[in-house]
C-alpha cells in the first residue's frame, strides 16, 4: 500500500439551505476542496450519502455529482453506511489511492434533509435501524440512544448533568466555528429543561436536521510537495460492523464496532489512545459521545461522563473532543458528517482552526458511526 | 409496512416463533439461516415462552408520524426467558413505573395500521407480569 495524504478540504456553512439544491451544495464544497488543493481534475470520486432517495427522491448521486462537477466520465460512486456514509467514502478514497489505482481522489459527503417534513425525516433516519424488529414497535433514534443511556446510567452511575455537559461543551466549541449550524451557548439547566424527546434525552441532547456537504482531496503522500498546501498523512483506517438491532447486543453500555474499528486504526498507525491529541467523534446524541469516548479507549468504561464534566474533553483539556462543535452544534447532514470530521482534523493539524485551535496538535482521530452503532469508521491523521 | 411484508412475519408476530441452533443451542428471534455464534446452519423452531424481564427502557415522547397518536409510550428491550432479546412497547403500567429488571409478559395487541384506512397490524406488547 502507498502512504496517503489529505491535500485539500472544502466545506461551507451548514444549516437549512432552502435556496440551494443537493447538487449545488455538494459541488460548492467539492470546488472549495479542489481549489484548496490546487487541482482541476480528479481520478475518481466517492460520495457518502445515507438516503438521497428518501430525502430528495434522487438516487445515482455518483453520476449526478461527477456531471455537475465537470468531471466527465470519471469513476464516481455513492457509498452508504447510514450516518457513517461519509467516513466510508473517505475510507474508499483512502483505499483507492493506497492501492495505486488513482492519484487524485475526492471523498465527499452530502445530505439534504430539509426538503421533507420532520416526521418523514424521522422515518428516513429510522431506516438505519432494524425496521422490521425495532421500527415496528415505534422505535426512534433518540429512543435507541436513550435506552443505551438508561443502561449506562444504571451500570456506571452516569448522571443527567454529565449528559448535558456534552451539549454545553460542544455548543461552546461551535460558537467558534463559522460553519456551524447552531452557534449558541447552552447551559446544563437549559439542556435538562428542554423539550423531552425520549427519556432521559431532551431536544438539546440531540443533533439537528441539517443540509450540508463536505469534501476532501487525497493523494499519494510522496506527491504532496506538488500541491500548494501542507499535506496531512492518513496513518490509520478502521471499519467494523455490529448487530443491526440494538437488542441483539449483550452489552448495551459499549459500542463494539467502534472498539473494533479503533483497534484496526491504532494498529495500522502504530499509535494508541494515549497518542491522540484531539478527536472528532459521532455525538449524534450526548450519550453517544460518552460511550464512544470509552469505546475508543480514551477513557476507562464508566469514566466518560465524569471526564466531560471535569473538562478533560474541553478545549485546553487533556484530550479535546469535538473542537468543531460536533454533530450537536455544527449540524448533522448524515452523509456529510464523516467527511466534515476529516475537514476539521486537517485544519487543526495544519494550524488553521482559528479560535478553536488545539495548540500543538499533531495526531487527530475521527470516529463516525452508523445507526445505533451497527457500523463505525475510525481514521487517524498526523502532521507530515 | 406493506401487507406482504407483515404477512411474512406472521409466525413471529403471532406465535413468537424462534429458532434454536442445533449445534450450540443459541436461540434467535426472529429465526435466522446462520448462527452468529458458531456458524451452524441447522435449527429447531419453537414458540417462545411469553415471559421475560426489562433490560433497559425509555419513554418515546416525540414519535415518528406513524406512531404520533400513541405518544407518549414506554419502550424497552426485553430479555426473554427463552434466551433471545427483543424490542417492545411496555403498556398497562404508568410510564414512570417501568424499571430495569421488571418481569413482563408479551401479549398480542394492535401495534399500528397502514395509514388511516389501511390494514391493522398486530404484534406483541409487553405488560407487567403479575404472578
Amino acid at each position: 500500500m502507498r502512504d496517503v495524504a489529505v491535500i485539500g478540504v472544502g466545506m461551507q456553512k451548514w444549516g437549512e439551505l432552502w435556496e440551494r439544491s443537493t447538487r449545488d451544495i455538494f459541488v460548492e464544497s467539492a470546488l472549495l476542496a479542489m481549489d484548496d488543493a490546487g487541482v482541476n481534475s480528479l481520478g475518481a470520486m466517492y460520495i457518502g450519502s445515507m438516503t438521497p432517495g428518501l430525502f430528495t427522491s434522487q438516487e445515482h448521486l455518483g453520476s449526478v455529482m461527477a456531471d455537475y462537477l465537470g468531471q466527465k466520465n470519471i469513476p464516481s460512486a455513492r457509498v452508504e453506511s447510514a450516518c457513517a456514509s461519509g467516513g466510508l467514502a473517505f475510507r474508499m478514497a483512502f483505499m483507492d489511492v493506497a492501492s495505486g489505482m488513482h492519484d487524485v481522489v475526492l471523498a465527499g459527503g452530502i445530505e439534504k434533509m430539509t426538503d421533507i417534513g420532520g416526521g418523514d425525516a424521522t422515518h428516513a433516519l429510522a431506516t438505519a435501524a432494524d425496521m422490521q424488529w425495532e421500527g415496528v414497535q415505534g422505535v426512534t433514534f433518540p429512543g435507541l440512544y436513550a435506552m443505551m443511556a438508561v443502561a449506562h446510567m444504571n451500570k456506571y452511575g452516569t448522571t443527567r448533568e454529565q449528559l448535558a455537559a456534552v451539549a454545553v461543551k460542544n455548543h461552546h466549541n461551535g460558537t467558534m466555528n463559522p460553519r456551524a449550524q447552531f452557534r449558541m451557548e447552552v447551559t446544563v439547566e437549559g439542556v435538562i429543561n428542554s423539550t423531552k424527546v425520549a427519556d432521559p434525552l431532551n431536544i438539546l441532547d440531540c443533533s439537528p436536521i441539517t443540509d450540508g456537504a463536505a469534501a476532501v482531496i487525497l493523494v499519494p503522500a510522496d506527491m504532496v510537495k506538488k500541491f500548494k498546501k501542507p499535506g496531512v498523512k492518513v496513518i490509520g483506517s478502521g471499519h467494523a460492523t455490529d448487530t443491526i438491532a440494538l437488542h441483539d447486543r449483550e452489552d448495551l453500555t459499549t459500542l463494539s464496532a467502534v472498539t473494533e474499528a479503533a483497534e484496526q486504526a491504532y494498529k495500522m498507525s502504530e499509535k494508541d489512545a494515549k497518542d491522540i491529541d484531539l478527536a472528532e467523534v459521532h455525538d449524534c446524541f450526548t450519550i453517544a459521545e460518552i460511550i464512544v469516548s470509552e469505546s475508543l479507549g480514551l477513557f476507562e468504561r464508566g469514566k466518560g461522563g465524569p471526564a466531560v464534566e471535569a473538562g478533560e474533553t474541553s478545549l485546553g483539556g487533556r484530550i479535546p473532543i469535538n473542537a468543531s462543535g460536533g454533530l450537536k452544534s455544527k449540524g448533522h447532514p448524515v452523509g456529510a458528517t464523516g467527511v466534515a470530521q476529516i475537514v476539521e482534523l486537517t485544519e487543526q493539524l495544519r494550524g488553521e482552526a482559528g479560535d478553536r485551535q488545539v495548540s500543538g496538535a499533531r495526531v487527530g482521530l475521527a470516529q463516525n458511526m452508523g445507526g445505533s452503532g451497527g457500523s463505525s469508521l475510525v481514521h487517524i491523521l498526523e502532521v507530515m | 409496512m406493506p401487507t406482504a411484508r407483515s404477512w411474512r412475519a406472521y409466525p413471529q408476530t403471532y406465535r413468537l416463533e424462534a429458532a434454536r441452533c442445533s449445534k450450540c443451542g443459541k436461540a434467535f428471534f426472529p429465526p435466522r439461516l446462520v448462527c452468529n455464534k458458531c456458524n451452524g446452519r441447522q435449527f429447531e423452531h419453537f414458540d417462545m415462552k411469553r415471559t421475560g424481564k426489562v433490560v433497559t427502557h425509555t419513554i418515546i415522547r416525540t414519535p415518528s408520524d406513524e406512531f404520533s397518536g400513541q405518544a407518549p409510550f414506554a419502550l424497552g428491550i426485553i430479555q426473554m426467558d427463552d434466551g433471545p432479546r427483543l424490542t417492545s412497547q411496555i403498556v398497562d403500567v404508568p410510564l414512570e413505573d417501568v424499571r430495569i429488571g421488571m418481569p413482563v409478559k408479551l401479549e398480542f395487541r394492535r401495534v399500528s395500521s397502514e395509514g388511516e384506512a389501511g390494514a391493522i397490524q398486530y404484534g406483541h406488547k409487553a405488560v407487567p407480569a403479575r404472578d
